[in-house]
């Protein structure tokens, strides 16, 4: 789950981690409002969406407008704040669609000294989180790690013990931390790990994470995710969700149990399991067709949740046939053809609907199918069932 | 011969009373009984926390693992317990002895995981998914929640990252006549206990496995890894197949752990490293089977 940067750092606040003085906005008055009370000569006000590139995204109202802006009086903040409240804004992450920007933070401006960048992601070969760091601050970090491998530095560190005093120190000196930003380093880098740890995050990126003048180590940008199957242990962060960031579909899938990615082609697809999933998809393309959508029951789903699943397919105006690809194990293949027989009932089909079955409960299942009167169309393998779904769109 | 499960296997599912723990134990003991007809029962019962000394359908259920272990001798577990309790799971049953722990639960929290692999590592018990289908030696003994009729008695050993793709493959190599030695499913998440390299170091070493079928997805580069390690230490043929050649970047293909980052963990990437250490790649997830065949035909 993502939540915006505002959210971020006041979770690292809360934490006792130092972040920028900041205040949210939802409305012009509100961020004229902010940069007075911010105090300063200088704020910056940045558009909160779930994607980065911001500052270089521009909105489709309003074509000259930055998702992020430098701002030097309240007027100045109103202004803006007109043009970029209930607009979309397009960014390199966003797509063409872009984002509508909903609420907006005004932070108060920093004396920066140099850049950094910071993240933390558990890493699959270390098998725990690791910190990744760079000098490189402000840039997009797989192109770092492309170009100037030299540049990245990583620091794996144990979840019981967060990360050593020596840690910090090899990190400080190969990010050339002297002085008060050595000691300022001291204290958040394991903070910002052991907030990693307590919250069960997925990532936690500070792009840039800045020096100040001062020599202060301060996080200017947060982007904080977090692990969905920990959220049940962590319930003033999943209140944190913004469902109008997320696709509708996606989301309603989510609710009943699904997996589920909307995507550009017309054929609709109803898979158990990821793997088979995405092979069904490829298969599909393989054979001149394009899916509409990953769609992955799992094992665990009853009925009612993959007749919601045919529902979810259905309600895509451009899917223009179905298949269904089912090799059950821990799914039984007798109740995916009760969820279709459902679905014929409660939703109707109007597009042609292929289905392969395999696996635990095969018999019964394709009985069943025999036995009711839907003109449902029967493969026998993966490459019959791809054949006979693409050629139902060109007949 | 096999890897992993054998003859001596003796299994106890850990959340039996759970509505799919106790109907796929009662699957694996139907499997043990009708498909390997075993001399002694393979499933030998189960532990659920506060139910211990009652008895549900013949399987005798325990509070602890440990007293699993003393009673019945369990030297393997098979792990249904909710996403919550499984590292904890885990690491009792590591602790109680247990030497093969497969662990079935999806959803597993990753730092968890994080945790109960750093302890496994500490002992000497093996850790299978979690959110995987589990262990099959077709004829031995089926440990998860595979059909076991899709699986015969052969020398190939599967190994692979997806729980249906796995059937599927097996019941490909099934219609060419290629049995298997053993099928591990590893698991689709970011923190797994045993990986491609750990299985093919096992197979490789295993003289009732001649030939490797490895199904990968996007995602991470353990079939990088696995593809250098096949190039050193492999001499048996090898074929694979990977999923998600038409995934978009940035979305995760259900699987924790099945998502193109940063441009990296692509299926071509993934296809190019195992193609360019000789490995027979399935271009079709519809030719899983036949790949394996092309491999073995071209090193006979």
């Amino acid at each position: 789950m993502k939540i915006h940067e505002y959210q971020g750092k006041q979770l690292l606040a809360a934490a006792g981690v130092t972040v920028p003085r900041g205040i949210v906005a939802r409305t012009p008055d509100e961020a004229a409002a902010a940069f007075t009370e911010l105090g300063g000569e200088i704020a910056v006000m940045k558009s909160q969406i779930h994607a980065g590139g911001r500052g270089k995204g521009r909105f489709k109202e309003q074509p000259d407008q930055p998702g992020v802006v430098l701002i030097r009086s309240a007027d100045e903040a109103r202004a803006n704040a007109e043009r970029m409240l209930g607009n979309t804004l397009v960014t390199i992450q966003t797509g063409e669609a872009g984002k509508t920007v909903n609420v907006l933070f005004v932070e108060q401006g920093l004396n920066i000294a140099r850049e950094l960048y910071l993240g933390i992601v558990v890493d699959r070969e270390s098998g725990g989180p690791v910190v990744i760091a760079s000098s490189e601050g402000g840039m997009a970090i797989e192109e770092v790690a492309a170009e100037t491998p030299e540049k990245i530095f990583r620091e794996a560190f144990d979840i019981g013990v967060g990360l050593l005093p020596s840690q910090v120190q090899s990190l400080s000196d190969q990010l050339g931390l002297e002085g008060q930003a050595a000691r300022s380093a001291e204290v958040f880098l394991p903070k910002l790990c052991q907030f990693f740890v307590e919250n069960d995050c997925s990532m936690a990126e500070i792009n840039p994470l800045v020096v100040t003048a001062e020599g202060e180590l301060t996080p200017l940008d947060a982007k904080v995710s977090f692990d969905d199957n920990a959220l049940f242990r962590h319930e003033g962060v999943a209140e944190l969700r913004d469902l109008s960031e997320e696709d509708a579909a996606e989301v309603r899938a989510g609710n009943a149990g699904l997996s589920y990615v909307n995507l550009d082609g017309n054929i609709g697809c109803l898979v158990n399991g990821a793997g088979l999933a995405m092979s069904t998809m490829d298969l599909i393309k393989l054979h001149g067709g394009e899916p509409a959508n990953f769609l992955d029951v799992g094992g665990g789903a009853n009925v009612e949740a993959v007749t919601e699943a045919f529902r979810i397919i259905l309600d895509d105006p451009n899917v223009k046939a179905v298949l269904v690809n089912i090799f059950g194990g821990i799914m039984k293949c007798d109740t995916i053809v009760e969820a279709i027989l459902e679905a014929y009932e409660k939703v109707g089909f109007s597009v042609p609907l292929v289905v392969r079955l395999e696996g635990t409960n095969v018999e019964l299942a394709r009985t069943m199918l025999a036995d009711s009167d839907r003109d449902i169309i029967t493969a026998t393998d993966l490459t019959d069932a791809a054949k006979k779904v693409v050629a139902t769109l060109i007949a | 011969m096999s890897i992993l499960v054998d003859k001596d296997t003796r299994v106890i599912c850990q959340g039996l009373t759970g509505r799919a723990g106790l109907f796929h134990s009662q699957k694996c003991r139907e499997y043990a009984r009708d498909e390997c007809r075993r001399d002694s029962p393979v499933f030998l019962g189960g532990v659920t926390p506060g139910k211990g000394g009652t008895e549900v359908d013949g399987f005798p259920v325990f509070n602890k693992v440990a007293d699993a272990v003393e009673a019945v001798g369990a030297n393997t577990s098979m792990v249904f317990v909710p996403p919550r309790f499984c590292a904890d799971a885990i690491i009792e049953a590591a602790d109680a002895g247990i030497k093969l722990i497969v662990a079935i639960t999806e959803g597993v929290p990753v730092l968890d995981m994080v945790r109960a692999k750093n302890y496994i590592d500490q002992t000497d018990s093996r850790l299978v998914g979690p959110n995987c289908p589990g262990v099959i030696t077709p004829g031995v003994a089926k440990i998860g929640i595979m059909p076991g009729y899709i699986h015969t008695q052969g020398t190939v050993g599967l190994i692979s990252r997806s729980g249906t793709l796995t059937y599927e493959a097996a019941w490909q190599m099934g219609r060419v006549g290629l049995g298997q030695s053993t099928c591990v499913g590893i698991g689709g998440d970011p923190i797994i206990g045993t990986n491609f390299i750990d299985l093919l170091d096992l197979f490789q070493n295993d003289p009732g496995t001649e030939a490797i079928l490895m199904i990968g997805e996007i995602g991470g580069n353990a079939e990088e890894q696995a593809a250098e390690y096949i190039k050193e230490k492999v001499t048996k043929p090898v074929a694979a197949f990977i999923a998600g050649r038409t995934a978009p970047p940035g979305k995760r293909m259900g699987h924790a752990g099945a998502i193109i980052s940063g441009g990296k963990g692509t299926a071509a990437e993934k296809v190019a490293a195992l193609e360019a250490v000789g490995i027979e790649v399935a271009q079709s997830p519809a030719d899983m089977g036949e790949a394996m065949q092309r491999a073995i035909a071209r090193q006979a």
